[in-house]
């Protein structure tokens, strides 16, 4: 309970800085969120709400639990409170507002489907129990591909595809889903420089959308040209906010500590200044 | 022999066909849940699951004999070896969840316990000197012989019910298997999805028991999805070319077993489908040995005939005679040792194209390394069109750039 009661008046804070905003306008809360691995906390009353229609990188540094936030947050891991709202609803019960991104890691590639195999999943909620796709569910997902550069390969076993072209196929399956929140882990892990700028390109055309995209990212350096806002954590949530008022060295050194080479903070800094 | 033949084309009498099809629908059934079980990394448990039946196989013998006077019915066993193996799935989740056991620490844990607790059971029943004892024998092994026309057709109706189940449930076992995490942040109630798929296995288990046994159940569901693996990279063939291997496997054990009475079923069914497993392995196309041996060579070849090009757009002289002979024989070199005028264009090109190559791997050393075709295959028919123009327009300005003094080094 105590934890709950922290975080209660963490949201309390965030929320009366901003102007009076009705609960079925927020995409994306959580509030006191807890998690452990065997009764080690890795994520301690973290409450948080995501702006509408932004993109948003959650930032932090190793262990800071930047992926246990959204897989917590999401149901798919235990948790020891908190609780998360989209559009004011309870989130089990608006798991088709969203879409989510899991690692590229978090699979197998060897499974046997080819890329549009995959993509066709992000439509099986919309297709329903005991049916199959059709041309029309192919055809979306063919276009999907497409945007995101891959209709070439629609047809590839998917464990012929690079790293980056499987990162594309996992975001193609995310957009198939037309959902409103999208929640990434780590899309831009170990991708090439083009897979990079076709990922960024897809979540700019999201946010002109209306989408609010949440991120978790590890560059730092490329934050301020991608993302309009942070959050930023470390077990505990740091700081949220716009990039230009949040991404500050201070907030920084609070969530990295001696991490983080003070001729890095600099550096970043000075892009602020730029 | 003469007797195979005629139980292979149904012709051994009315009772023998009914087992062999009853067989072959087992077989299908396992093979097709199989798949998804494999898919799942799932194989140990439907092991823990086939030999925790044995205790309740045994256990229902005696209540049955006890309280109705005869142990040999078989619903009343089935629903013995369905309870035991049930409680033993439960008994595994529960040690991986509430312990910091692996799973297949707890496997082998409840697994040996049960199958002991089932042993132990069955020297009681021995010893009780009962009439009808003898059949529990089969479930250790298997037989077909002494089946009963009731039997064979409950284990074929219940078999084809599974094989639905499962060609119903595809897509959303698909996801499971392929991406726990995805299917449960769209709603899926992973947990209860996983619950289906062993309760399918745990039919299949059960109405095996009889024909295969206990011990030899679970390769009737995994030989034939690891040996239909070979041949396809789609789930949905997969899952068809399972069905058959395991339908066809079935069928060809059950009537070999059907001319020779003394043999148990289980082993003949098993022996027949690792003939296919041992046919997939060596011959398929897609995933075979025989087959890799092929590529192989043929990669030995690409990799030989590209360094030979390769040298002959630098001027180097080409020494090796395996590269000598596949460039001769390519038409890129003449008898004399001099490229030809063929050798020469090709050679330009794959000069080019290496040197693509070759930036895509400064720029990107991880991903390219990755990369099982880098510098194997033309570089358009790997990399994405994007990728290979930002590439080339990377490649254009170098010459430019290094024209132009004080416009920026190398890089």
């Amino acid at each position: 309970m105590h934890d709950r009661s922290s975080s209660g008046l963490h949201l309390l804070h965030d929320t009366s800085a901003a102007h009076a905003v009705m609960p079925e306008d927020l995409p994306f809360t959580v509030q006191g969120m807890t998690v452990a691995y065997h009764h080690k906390p890795v994520l301690w009353g973290v409450s948080y709400s995501a702006p509408k229609g932004c993109l948003t990188a959650i930032i932090g540094p190793n262990g800071a639990g930047k992926s246990t936030f959204l897989k917590a947050a999401l149901g798919l891991i235990p948790k020891l409170s908190g609780e998360t709202k989209v559009f004011g609803e309870p989130i089990e019960k608006a798991l088709k507002r969203i879409a989510y991104v899991p690692q590229r890691s978090a699979v197998d590639w060897d499974f046997p489907a080819t890329a549009i195999d995959v993509v066709l999943m992000g439509l099986y909620g919309q297709i329903g129990w005991f049916r199959w796709p059709s041309r029309k569910h192919r055809q979306k997902a063919l276009d999907c591909l497409k945007s995101v550069g891959m209709q070439d390969f629609a047809n590839r076993q998917i464990g012929q595809l690079s790293g980056g072209q499987q990162q594309r196929v996992f975001l193609a399956r995310a957009l198939a889903q037309d959902a409103e929140v999208y929640l990434m882990d780590e899309p831009f892990a170990g991708v090439d420089a083009a897979t990079e700028k076709a990922i960024v390109a897809v979540l700019r055309q999201l946010v002109a959308d209306g989408k609010t995209v949440l991120v978790v990212h590890h560059d730092l350096e490329t934050v301020r040209d991608y993302y309009s806002h942070i959050l930023l954590l470390n077990g505990q949530h740091v700081a949220d906010g716009p990039v230009e008022t949040t991404f500050t060295p201070e907030n920084l050194q609070r969530a990295y500590g001696g991490r983080l080479a003070s001729t890095q903070l600099d550096g970043l800094s000075e892009a602020a200044g730029s | 022999m003469e007797q195979f033949f005629a139980a292979l084309t149904l012709s051994a009498g009315y009772n023998t066909a009914l087992v062999c099809v009853g067989a072959a629908l087992l077989g299908a059934a396992s093979g097709a849940i199989g798949v998804f079980v494999l898919l799942r990394k799932r194989t140990l448990v439907s092991d823990a699951v086939s030999h925790a039946t044995l205790p309740g196989v045994a256990l229902a013998f005696i209540i049955a004999q006890v309280y109705f006077g005869s142990g040999r019915s078989l619903p009343v066993l089935l629903v013995g070896a369905a309870v035991s193996a049930g409680i033993g799935v439960l008994a595994v989740d529960w040690i991986k969840t509430h312990t910091r056991l692996t799973e297949d620490a707890a496997i082998g844990t409840v697994l040996s316990t049960f199958f002991a607790v089932g042993m132990v059971l069955l020297t009681i029943i021995q010893s009780m000197s009962i009439a009808g004892q003898a059949g529990l024998e089969g479930f250790l092994l298997g037989a077909t012989s002494g089946m009963l026309k009731s039997e064979a057709m409950t284990i074929a109706v219940a078999a084809g019910l599974v094989g639905l189940a499962v060609v119903l449930r595809m897509k959303e076992f698909s996801l499971l298997c392929f991406d726990e995490g995805f299917a449960a942040a769209s709603g899926y109630n992973v947990r209860w999805l996983d619950r289906t798929l062993l309760l399918l296995l745990l039919g299949i288990v059960v109405i095996g028991l009889k024909t295969v046994g206990l011990v030899l159940i679970i390769a009737l569901a995994i030989i034939p999805p690891v040996a239909a693996r070979f041949w396809t990279d789609r789930v949905p063939v997969l899952v068809a070319i399972a069905a058959g291997i395991g339908a066809l496997g079935s069928y060809i054990g059950a009537a070999l077993s059907a001319s020779a009475p003394n043999m148990p079923t289980g082993g003949l069914i098993v022996l027949v489908l690792f003939s296919f497993f041992v046919v997939s392995l060596l011959i398929s196309p897609v995933r075979g040995i025989l087959a890799a041996a092929l590529k192989h060579y043929r990669f030995q070849r690409i990799v030989h005939l590209r360094q030979g090009l390769l040298a002959i757009a630098h001027d180097e002289p080409v020494l090796e005679p395996l590269t000598r002979s596949i460039l001769r024989r390519g038409g890129f070199m003449g008898g004399d040792g001099q490229p030809t005028v063929k050798g020469q264009s090709e050679a330009r090109l794959i000069e080019r194209d290496q040197k693509l190559w070759n930036l895509y791997r400064e720029m990107h050393p991880e991903e390219s390394h990755a990369l099982a075709d880098w510098s194997l295959k033309p570089i358009g028919e790997v990399l994405p069109a994007d990728t290979v123009k930002t590439l080339e327009q990377e490649l254009t300005p170098h010459v430019v750039r290094d024209g132009l003094p004080g416009a920026g080094g190398a890089n």
